[in-house]
């Protein structure tokens, strides 16, 4: 499974996560968006570099608490909550937001 | 939340039991686990080639080491008392999702293979050859049941389909053929601690963060200690009260009553997951490896009682299992188990539900509430299946019941039950229990919530509830994900120890009090 951009290929799971995380780049990005219904504004590139970078540090996506903290540092508090995070990314931010950030899908209780 | 491919059902007020509808939930299955998931748990990564026997034979093993499931296998007489008691066939209506026949799946096999009449005259007496399309079934209907054992609350054998569901997917995860959701969270937990995968820096930061949090809000330097070796409890608590919403006010929950109580109290790192997917796959291997981390988490720190966070099936391990498993309480025999059981102190049931630990504070005058503050919510509460009708709480019967209601009652002026029959030993699940809370399983997680959805809207309507307290991370997150689709609010799920947390009242350090402790360091 796996969708092509430009001649690059990318290598996903059964459900569309990338298996690759080095492979991921903008165009994943933005064809992982399209195929979630998620329309990229600069406000969702704040909340996909952010994971990215988190994942970097720490082999894990970010609980939601610390990612609506850093989002509220940077955008303002009124959008440190998961309820903005929600409206960014429909199906869940951790899920949703992940995967059109090339990390793998959080799994567990969640 | 994405738009359904399937059709939700209508809320109708009642319960109704619907026509049969066969085959109707046959095209959900979830993916399978990839060899290299099931070999961390000790299966083949794929079909081996003798499926057949390696399958019978396994059957055989489980028969002859679980007596009840042979009686199980035996005793059934199809009075259909079951038939219309699970939440998967109400919200389904595939009668492969009725418990008698989802155990049919596996007797009419059991009779070719264990019984005289199935060897010699199969077609007389229902019995089955085993193909590859009859396992086929399994994987698909076997993972349809969330173990949550309503039915046998009502089967006048008081045969328990949970357990026949367990038999089955170790069967199938013994020929190779496994789940993905539940075998990978299964290997985290194996390889990392928990089911998120979350090393343990990261669980330092989120604690380090959340301690911040609590000062914001509060004043009040409320700690979440991480493998501090002074400790006299243990929290073991699901992992997603640390990643998720709403499970993390619960998690802030107990930090501030054990706060309160002046205990001193850590998490560790080694055993930051409550949760034990052993069970949903039936594997005593894996389940015991599992539980391992605890009693060993438990010994290199030192600690005199273990108390289990909100997580259903986690406290029916801990509370059913965890004695013979590892030593905790009484039953296991090997050293160090023994030594285990000498150094937890015998005052305190070992393990103890914080719905437990939280109540008999509240009793003993321990806790200060403002219920007030939690005037804008009117509260009712699920009983979570794995603690309704696979273990207790407190030390009367029905207890499970009892505490976790006394807990919110101290804590909220508006509360109801829903109606009777959904509740108490009766509850209905979640419908995202055993090892079903995957995306790819939404179908049958949204049918499956009907009769538990019905009940809620009634209260709903009739009392103006706006709040589903739970003491389970999977309850959480599937309903979190569920109620929308019949309308509601995510924000309506909650946990009790939330409710807690919102009424709790600490003192708050006058700040030259702590100045002046500072300056004498």
């Amino acid at each position: 499974m796996g969708f092509e951009i430009n001649g690059k290929t990318y290598e996903t799971d059964e459900e569309g996560y990338l298996v690759n995380l080095a492979e991921w780049d903008e165009d994943a990005a933005k064809h992982l968006a399209i195929e979630e219904k998620v329309e990229m504004t600069p406000a969702h590139w704040e909340v996909i570099n952010f994971l990215r970078e988190y994942y970097n540090d720490y082999q894990i996506a970010p609980a939601v608490r610390v990612l609506t903290k850093a989002i509220g540092k940077k955008l303002g508090p009124e959008k440190g909550n998961s309820k903005y995070l929600y409206e960014l990314f429909p199906y869940g931010p951790a899920k949703q937001a992940c995967k059109i950030a090339g990390l793998p899908k959080p799994t567990g209780c969640i | 939340m994405a738009a359904p491919t399937f059709e939700v059902p209508k809320l109708t007020g009642n319960i109704d039991i619907p026509a049969i509808r066969p085959g109707a939930t046959a095209h959900v299955k979830s993916f399978p686990a990839a060899a290299p998931i099931q070999e961390a748990l000790g299966f083949p990564g794929q079909l081996v080639e003798d499926w057949h026997d390696k399958a019978i034979a396994k059957m055989g093993d489980l028969l002859d080491r679980y007596r009840s499931l042979r009686v199980f296998m035996d005793a059934c007489v199809h009075c259909g008392a079951c038939t219309d008691k699970c939440h998967y066939f109400i919200g389904t209506a595939d009668p492969k999702n009725m418990p008698v026949a989802r155990q049919e799946l596996m007797r009419s096999v059991y009779r070719r293979h264990f019984t005289f009449a199935g060897k010699y005259f199969p077609s007389l007496v229902g019995a089955k050859d085993l193909t590859e399309e009859t396992l086929q079934d399994w994987y698909t209907y076997y993972y349809q049941c969330s173990q949550c054992r309503r039915c046998s609350v009502y089967c006048p054998y008081g045969i328990d389909t949970a357990e026949v569901t367990m038999a089955g997917r170790e069967i199938l995860d013994t020929v190779g053929i496994g789940q993905k959701y539940t075998n990978e969270i299964l290997s985290k937990l194996h390889r990392i601690g928990n089911n998120l995968g979350l090393p343990g820096p990261a669980l330092a930061d989120t604690l380090e963060g959340l301690e911040e949090d609590i000062l914001d809000a509060t004043g009040v330097p409320v700690k979440l200690p991480l493998d501090a070796e002074d400790a006299e409890i243990m929290l073991v608590t699901p992992s997603a009260d640390f990643f998720s919403e709403p499970h993390v006010e619960s998690l802030i929950g107990y930090a501030k009553v054990f706060h309160a109580a002046g205990v001193k109290w850590t998490l560790s790192t080694k055993a930051s997951e409550a949760g034990n997917f052993g069970m949903f796959i039936g594997s005593y291997e894996n389940m015991r490896r599992a539980a391992m981390r605890i009693r060993d988490a438990a010994l290199d720190l030192g600690v005199k009682r273990i108390v289990v966070g909100e997580c259903g099936h986690a406290w029916r391990v801990a509370y059913s299992f965890w004695n013979t498993l590892t030593g905790v309480g009484h039953g296991g025999t090997d050293p160090f188990s023994q030594q285990l059981q000498k150094q937890l102190d015998p005052n305190y049931p070992a393990p103890q539900h914080i719905c437990e630990y939280t109540y008999d504070l509240i009793q003993h005058g321990k806790l200060r509430f403002d219920k007030s503050l939690n005037d804008h919510r009117v509260v009712t509460f699920h009983d979570s299946c794995n603690v309704a009708r696979g273990s207790r709480m407190g030390n009367m019967p029905g207890g499970q019941f009892v505490i976790p209601r006394e807990v919110i009652k101290a804590v909220v002026n508006n509360f109801h039950d829903m109606a009777e029959e959904t509740i108490g030993e009766g509850t209905y699940c979640c419908g995202g229990g055993g090892g079903l809370l995957s995306d790819d399983l939404m179908e049958v997680r949204v049918k499956g919530a009907l009769p538990r959805m019905e009940a809620f809207n009634n209260v709903v309507q009739d009392k103006q509830v706006n709040f589903l307290a739970l003491i389970c991370a999977i309850c959480k997150a599937q309903f979190t994900k569920v109620i929308p689709y019949y309308g509601f609010d995510m924000s309506m799920v909650g946990g009790v120890h939330q409710l807690v947390s919102t009424a709790i009242l600490l003192d708050v350090p006058e700040e030259s009090a702590e100045e002046s402790e500072a300056s004498d360091d």
